[in-house]
């Protein structure tokens, strides 16, 4: 403990007095002598650790070499002067650092420069380092100041983001679009249904189940479903008449209202009709989409009282039974529970 | 005016008056919406509306508010991220003056359609400056009064300001200097919280 303490490239022994430039210019530099221990050191660095922590200590029993890897000996760090060195204190808090040795006026020397790089944030909030640690040309505190700067911003258009995505939630549960295929959404047909139920008119519902929607999806990809959605769409709506009301329910579940339509033949040819028109196959790129629909079918007579929440559950029950006939048809529910 | 500008006038109003003077602010002065955008940009003429209608319901004069609302930016402890973007000017009161020329251009560095009023500092002596300001919105030279003042405290110096006046939509403030070390300030650590 006190050879150590000698600043041997002091006034006494470098005329230069390089060790009080390097302060100035580089505080977070460090000489070392010809057998690699360390011999001055730069005032910020004194801040991060007790100058007894550095003075005649082997520079690499202070820090492990992380890149170059082949560095073992004080003969090796002369080898790597001048090329980037990655280091990391081997005390904690094990800051990383960068840097880059050359070697000394005085003959045997070298002088290593560290930075803090990219841990400068971290660093500076472990060493509670402030303005006058850094050179006056070192660029660390305008990278401070843009790093707090910048999460400032972003933090205000994350949060702008938020709004905007709130405000398209609400907009999109208040529309009556659906926005994929421009049919009617759920809520939209809820209210229509609602309409000719307190009407008291006669109508047919039509539910329309996709077969082998999954398989499309699954195996080319949401692009090419929602093509698939898009085209069962304009089919629907082409083999209907404006007055019937072609909806999206979700997913790949159709529901059609045929108002004043009490005639089971009519409504078993247009159910052939979207089928066939369903099963051509529907090109996706340079794939083929095939696939076909299950229909389940419900008649609301005038003097029926059935709410729309039955009604969708009858014409749930025929369109499961078309599943189960094998897909790819049309049922109608009998009433008392029965289809067919 | 970009929206960081119009928001910081409605947290401002909210933050020191209330949010129901705010939303009678908006509806007095007829903006059309309810809640600025920081991220968005508004035409000058809402920014100026805003103003004079705050400091019609506010019964404040529309100078007198302005340089609160300076104050309000360094101060109040929402705006706290703010007043550190401003002491990475420098270590001292002195410094942080002659960081206000960059500041425009530091601004533009975090959103880069942000335009700050152009400011520029001459020393006339080493405790005299003045501080010109140049920006559409009139009074623009008070808010940096409010902002000086509480910048000075802060630092722990003792200044006095004045306003000069306006000419051609360039407004000049006069500082001087009393002392730099008048009292302890407030801390800035470099690394924020730990």
């Amino acid at each position: 403990m006190t050879v150590c303490h000698v600043d041997l490239i002091g006034p006494a022994t470098d005329p230069c007095n390089t060790g009080a430039i390097l302060d100035v210019l580089c505080p977070m530099h460090l000489v070392l002598n010809k057998t690699g221990h360390i011999i001055h050191v730069g005032p910020t660095l004194i801040k991060i650790r007790e100058s007894e922590d550095w003075l005649g200590k082997r520079f690499l029993e202070v820090f492990s070499l992380k890149r170059p890897r082949s560095v073992n000996s004080a003969q090796d760090l002369e080898a790597v002067s001048g090329s980037k060195l990655h280091l990391q204190l081997r005390d904690p808090p094990t800051t990383n650092l960068k840097g880059v040795l050359v070697p000394g006026h005085i003959a045997g020397q070298l002088i290593v420069n560290l930075s803090f790089g990219i841990s400068a944030v971290d660093a500076v909030r472990d060493y509670e380092l402030t303005n006058t640690d850094f050179a006056p040309t070192d660029l660390t505190i305008e990278m401070l100041y843009l790093v707090e700067a910048k999460s400032a911003a972003m933090e205000a258009s994350r949060k702008l983001n938020l709004r905007l995505q709130g405000a398209m939630i609400a907009a999109e549960e208040q529309a009556f679009t659906d926005t994929l295929t421009g049919l009617k959404n759920r809520r939209a047909f809820d209210m229509i249904i609602e309409r000719h139920l307190v009407a008291g008119t006669a109508f047919a519902l039509m539910q329309i189940d996709l077969d082998f929607f999954k398989t499309v999806n699954d195996s080319y990809g949401h692009a090419a479903g929602d093509q698939v959605l898009q085209t069962v769409a304009r089919i629907m709506v082409a083999e209907t008449r404006d007055a019937d009301t072609v909806a999206r329910l979700g997913g790949d579940e159709f529901v059609i209202l045929f108002p004043k339509q009490s005639n089971q033949d009519v409504m078993r040819a247009i159910g052939q009709r979207i089928i066939s028109s369903f099963e051509k196959p529907i090109q996706f790129q340079d794939k083929i989409c095939k696939i076909s629909a299950s229909i389940g079918t419900v008649f609301k007579i005038t003097s029926d009282t059935a709410t729309a929440k039955q009604l969708y559950e009858q014409a749930d029950i025929a369109l499961y039974a078309s599943k189960r006939a094998g897909r790819g048809c049309q049922m109608f529910y009998l009433g008392d529970g029965k289809s067919g | 005016m970009h929206g960081l500008t119009n928001r910081a006038i409605q947290c401002f109003v909210i933050d020191t008056y209330g949010s129901e003077r705010w939303a009678e602010c908006a509806r007095v002065a007829d903006i059309g919406f309810s809640d600025f955008e920081s991220m968005l940009i508004y035409d000058n003429d809402l920014t100026n509306q805003i103003l004079d209608t705050a400091s019609a319901a506010l019964n404040r004069p529309r100078f007198e508010l302005m340089e609160d609302l300076g104050t309000y930016l360094v101060s109040h402890p929402n705006t706290e991220s703010l007043r550190r973007l401003l002491r990475f000017g420098g270590d001292t009161f002195i410094e942080f003056l002659h960081s206000l020329d960059e500041l425009p251009d530091r601004a533009r560095l975090a959103v880069s359609d942000f335009d700050l009023p152009e400011l520029d500092l001459r020393d006339q002596t080493a405790t005299q400056y003045s501080l010109t300001c140049r920006s559409p919105i009139a009074g623009t030279g008070h808010v940096f009064i409010g902002i000086l003042r509480a910048m000075a405290d802060d630092y722990g110096a003792l200044v006095i300001l004045e306003h000069l006046g306006a000419s051609q939509g360039i407004e000049t403030i006069s500082i001087s200097l009393v002392a730099c070390e008048f009292s302890t300030g407030r801390r800035f650590n470099l690394g924020g919280q730990r």
